[in-house]
């Protein structure tokens, strides 16, 4: 079964928070991703994984009736977390998946204690469809 | 991806993939190492793959595979040795435990069925039973499985070495399981082949038509194991089961890739060919006497076959046949399908009241099959608000697309012809 585990991280103060942590705090979060990754690659359960630009950069677009689509800076500003990126994983149970998002949530932040970021489990649609 | 990937496989291909489990029981009876030995025999694959369009097929193409691999595996050792050697300075060489090719006496052995049990044994996850066995058994490539399967490659060959380390540390033998082992390990290896055709069966449109060819590959292997036990009732009704119901896959979804319900398929493009064949098979089968799961879901799926109007299909059979499966496995899903029975034989009452006893089962309560069996028992008891309902949560639950859009236009069609009347 294959899931998407959504990073949802704290937006902070205008940008990402982690413009403001120390070096250190940076590293270990990195060096975290890094091996976090290694690690379900090799246990052959990893399909994908990208981090996505600071949302800062992002932009919604949106067709409009006449004329050019609309292009607007986003996401909405209001909102206290954003999508950091995302992991693809095939596993053999809903439980497993939800153990490596569990770990993704423990990354370390600031001061090097687990962040424990909402990481959305939603599985991917590619279960057989029954004979009906 | 140009359609090369999708089309069937060449005859070379074939004959290098019926080849394969028996090149690869040679050389790990020959060297003892299955993990080498079978890297070493994708590495001769591989050559005969670029080799033989080119210069032709040799006279005998499985010694000309044993050779090829036997040399690889040779240099493997070698260098092993030679590794040691710098290692530990003292050891002494030991070229001896190499072989001669000439050695390896093809003979008329068969480890096919060694390599299978070997391959599905209860130690290794179930995903990793299904990629060595296409692999190792199946002589697929390492791109081609992870392509079926949607994964990057390496993510497959990770999972095919570690299913490799779980034969080693679990310490499986390359031999057949004992007699009083042999019924458990069958059932392993007849559930792996039956998960693979699983598998292929689950997505049969659009850009995922390659999967279909995991069921092909899934008909083939039982085919195979059919051979090496041509006597056993279980494997002749997984085999049959296969057929029969691969036999319906064209007429199972419309042009564009959605959903056709069994009792309204274009019975013309069901494989009269196929069903005539699962049809004896199955039928041998249960003149056997022994009568297991296999043969009845084989048996109940020859009866649809066999029925040249959805309105001609003989329930009450099924229904007898779905009661014998229930006294043999307590699975939720077949006392949800014998409740589908009883409900063509007696109405929709009679099957909805049966359902009611699932909903203290956990394996199934919250079950999107459950509440899609309950939707179309509601719509055929003229209780459409109920079977909105039903299809609405059957929508929700289901982690199929082409389940989905067909549950979600179920629930709509009522809706509008509410709206309508």
């Amino acid at each position: 079964m294959k899931f998407m585990l959504m990073m949802h991280a704290p937006r902070g103060k205008g940008d990402w928070a982690v413009m403001d942590w120390s070096p250190e705090a940076l590293k270990a979060h990195i060096d975290f991703m890094m091996k976090f990754n290694k690690e379900l690659a090799e246990a052959g359960e990893l399909v994908g994984a990208e981090g996505l630009d600071m949302p800062s950069q992002a932009r919604i677009v949106r067709a409009s009736v006449n004329g050019p689509p609309e292009v607007t800076d986003g996401p909405f500003a209001e909102s206290k977390e954003f999508l950091a990126g995302y992991w693809i994983v095939d596993v053999e149970t809903a439980a497993r998946a939800h153990e490596i998002a569990a770990r993704a949530s423990a990354a370390p932040g600031p001061k090097g204690a687990p962040l424990n970021m909402a990481i959305e489990v939603r599985q991917v649609m590619s279960g057989p469809p029954a004979d009906v | 991806m140009t359609g090369a990937d999708e089309r069937a496989p060449g005859p070379d291909e074939r004959l290098l993939r019926e080849l394969t489990p028996q090149v690869v029981g040679a050389i790990t009876r020959r060297f003892g190492d299955f993990s080498a030995a079978e890297d070493a025999v994708q590495e001769a694959l591989i050559a005969a793959a670029t080799q033989w369009p080119r210069e032709g097929v040799p006279t005998n193409p499985r010694g000309w595979l044993i050779q090829v691999a036997a040399r690889r595996m040779t240099d493997h050792i070698r260098s092993e040795s030679a590794r040691r050697r710098r290692e530990a300075s003292s050891a002494p060489a030991d070229d001896s435990i190499v072989p001669a090719v000439d050695e390896i006496m093809p003979g008329d052995h068969d480890d096919t069925l060694t390599l299978l049990f070997m391959c599905c044994h209860p130690a290794l996850t179930r995903s990793s039973a299904i990629a060595l066995t296409l692999r190792a058994v199946g002589g697929l490539t390492t791109a081609e499985i992870a392509r079926a399967h949607f994964v990057p490659e390496p993510t497959m060959a990770q999972r095919i070495s570690r299913a490799k380390q779980s034969i080693r540390t679990s310490d499986v033998p390359f031999s057949l399981p004992s007699e009083r082992e042999r019924a458990a390990r069958l059932d392993a290896v007849l559930h792996v082949l039956y998960l693979i055709f699983n598998e292929g069966y689950a997505t049969t449109s659009g850009p995922k038509l390659q999967r279909a060819d995991l069921s092909s590959e899934a008909i083939r292997l039982a085919r195979a194991l059919h051979h090496l036990i041509p006597d056993d009732g279980e494997v002749e009704g997984l085999l049959a089961l296969m057929l029969l119901t691969d036999a319906r896959r064209t007429a199972r979804t419309d042009a564009g890739g959605e959903l056709v319900p069994l009792d309204e398929q274009d019975r013309r493009l069901w494989d009269r060919q196929q069903i005539r064949e699962g049809v004896a098979l199955v039928t041998r089968a249960l003149a056997r006497g022994s009568v297991g799961p296999y043969q009845l879901q084989a048996a109940i799926a020859a009866i649809h076959d066999e029925a040249a109007r959805a309105d001609e299909t003989d329930w009450r059979q099924i229904a007898a046949l779905y009661a014998l499966l229930r006294r043999m496995s307590d699975n939720p899903m077949v006392a949800l399908n014998h409740a589908i029975a009883i409900a063509m034989i007696d109405g929709p009452a009679a099957g909805l009241s049966m359902l009611d006893a699932l909903d203290g089962d956990s394996r199934i309560a919250g079950h999107f099959r459950l509440d899609a069996v309950r939707g179309h028992l509601h719509e055929r008891a003229g209780n459409p608000e109920r079977a909105i309902a039903h299809f609405r949560a059957a929508a929700e639950k289901t982690t199929s697309t082409p389940e989905r859009n067909f549950l979600m236009k179920k629930a709509a069609a009522l809706a509008a012809a509410r709206r309508g009347s």
